[in-house]
């Protein structure tokens, strides 16, 4: 089933995104409890690079090597950004397993996060100068706690709450999806896309990676194909319309805008609430009534409506 | 203490159904009247103080502020009353009802009257998908728009909205009315057995063995009545869809009027 959720403020002002995305992922708790990820964009310091990245899962086998490997792996990022030439301003170790570096890094995206992925079980999550990924097992209030966002403030974010079909229950199937290698974008989706493989397998020929085995990621590499080629992220999910098979509404980000996609059948659920200052959706109305509290006018788009706002 | 015709649940594994919910009793009741604040109390708890004030203590109008959006509220209530909901509601609101007469100011998420038998619901704002699904009699009327697949294999009763509808509405309908003062999406009756669907706006397609259909004189005064009955003003000019009876063959009764035949 699945659950998804977008806010944009219109202000540019920064605001309590990781409480709000919180209180509106709770709220859909019902749509899915195996996992609950988030991609938040807030303004990194001193305008760097931020990179989320995992070395292991919650439920990773704990053997009597774990914790020596953990940190040899994690020596062994730090070791590589520095190679690369990347100026390391901040470390922080949010659950044993995964982390967050500040950087600064003029070079080749593509390449640092190849470089970093070839180190055993490593994921990058997320890469950009305003995107955050964070995503892991459990509710929308465990994985805030575990990964303090009540102190993240920022412009947009969305969110997904995960009842897994088709793929694990681990960090790499849950969604939100970063758009390798393409910075600040991110994708969360609810649905199923029936033409997987053959898109998989067009992308990988082009260079693109996958992390996991869920159809959702072909959405971020496909959006991310479609926008390194010059195109931007409406017309990309306008040509998603048609070529992606199967049920599917979606929301992808990036760092100034906020876009949402419905398939063919209208087959999954958006409802959208748009004000002066704020847009919010989600797959239910009592999502955006956690944010919202008085009452509000809402609608439901219809099918292969794509809709784009600007922050 | 679980209210009339309801059952226990005694197991929940996801922490969700709430298994020893208390009816609140927290109404202002005022001889048949009665009104509520739900905005402290959950799903579970605003269905027991409704069920508790229709079946229990004798009322016969409620008023509920502060529905909060919330899913499945209303519902299966089978005595005719009165209900106004000061708010919106959210999926499968007042499903299963049999005799009602609702109110919503708000809008209504996904599956709003799902399998109604009878009664008038009336909607302000807006409905989600699939509104009506299996409609077996009653009216709902939808003073906005309403989402993709409403009137799916509706069985009676009239759908009215007096703003748009998206796809595949009326999809594998059987019988009853689906009337759309607005423009309706692609697959307008797609696969439908019988029925009628009355559309004003721009129909973006039909769906399969969907046809434009005769008007006759039933039609209109059927059409002239519901818009007086529910004050929505004068209908505007419709085009009337059936089916076209090239796919299926249908001719089922419903169990009350079988024995009619027999």
């Amino acid at each position: 089933m699945c659950g998804i959720a977008g806010i944009i403020y219109r202000d540019g002002a920064q605001h309590p995104i990781g409480d709000e995305m919180t209180r509106m992922l709770q709220s859909m708790k019902h749509r899915g409890p195996d996992s609950t990820g988030y991609a938040l964009y807030g303004s990194s310091p001193n305008g760097g690079l931020v990179m989320r990245y995992k070395l292991a899962d919650a439920n990773t086998p704990r053997d009597f090597d774990f914790e020596d490997r953990l940190r040899r792996h994690r020596f062994e990022v730090e070791s590589r950004l520095s190679a690369l030439g990347a100026r390391i301003h901040e470390v922080e170790e949010e659950t044993p397993y995964a982390f967050r570096v500040a950087f600064d890094f003029d070079g080749d995206l593509k390449l640092l996060t190849d470089f970093v992925e070839d180190i055993p079980e490593a994921e990058v999550l997320s890469l950009g100068r305003a995107l955050e990924i964070v995503k892991d097992l459990g509710d929308a209030e465990t994985v805030h706690e575990q990964y303090g966002l009540s102190k993240f403030n920022g412009t947009h974010a969305i969110g997904h709450v995960r009842m897994a079909t088709e793929s694990e229950v681990d960090i790499a199937g849950a969604h939100p999806y970063w758009a390798y290698p393409y910075s600040d974008v991110a994708v969360v989706h609810n649905g199923q896309l029936t033409n997987y493989f053959m898109w998989r397998r067009r992308l990988e020929r082009a260079g693109r990676r996958f992390m996991s085995e869920c159809d959702s990621e072909i959405i971020a590499v496909y959006l991310a194909q479609e926008m390194s080629g010059g195109a931007t992220l409406e017309e990309a999910m306008h040509r998603s319309l048609d070529e992606l098979d199967g049920v599917f509404t979606y929301i992808a980000v990036t760092k100034d805008e906020l876009g949402v996609a419905k398939d063919e059948l209208a087959a999954k659920p958006l409802v959208l609430y748009e004000s002066d200052g704020l847009v919010a959706l989600a797959s239910e109305e009592i999502a955006i009534r956690a944010i919202v509290d008085h009452e509000i006018d809402t609608y439901d788009p219809y099918e292969r409506e794509v809709l784009v706002w600007q922050q | 203490m679980a209210a009339v015709g309801e059952q226990r649940i005694t197991y929940d594994a996801r922490g969700l159904a709430e298994p020893v919910a208390e009816v609140p009793k927290i109404s202002e009741i005022d001889g048949q009247r009665a009104r509520f604040d739900a905005k402290d109390l959950t799903t579970r708890t605003i269905n027991l103080e409704l069920r508790w004030l229709l079946y229990e203590q004798g009322v016969k109008e409620v008023e509920i502020d502060n529905p909060g959006s919330r899913h499945s509220l209303g519902v299966g209530i089978l005595t005719r009353c009165k209900i106004r909901f000061n708010g919106s509601l959210g999926y499968f609101g007042c499903g299963l009802i049999d005799g009602p007469e609702i109110h919503i100011t708000g809008r209504v998420g996904w599956s709003a009257c799902e399998n109604m038998m009878s009664g008038v619901v009336v909607v302000d704002g807006n409905a989600g998908s699939l509104t009506g699904a299996a409609l077996r009699g009653g009216d709902l009327v939808v003073k906005g728009r309403v989402g993709a697949r409403s009137g799916i294999d509706q069985k009676g009763g009239t759908i009215i909205t007096l703003g748009s509808a998206g796809s595949m509405t009326g999809f594998m309908m059987q019988r009853g009315r689906i009337v759309i003062c607005g423009d309706v999406g692609p697959g307008l009756g797609d696969s439908m057995y019988d029925g009628t669907i009355y559309v004003a706006g721009k129909v973006a397609s039909l769906g399969i063995d969907c046809v434009p259909g005769e008007w006759t004189d039933a039609d209109a005064e059927l059409i002239e009545r519901k818009f007086r009955i529910h004050g929505l003003g004068s209908p505007p000019e419709l085009q009337k869809f059936v089916c076209g009876k090239v796919l299926y063959n249908y001719d089922k009764l419903e169990p009350s009027e079988r024995k009619l035949v027999l």
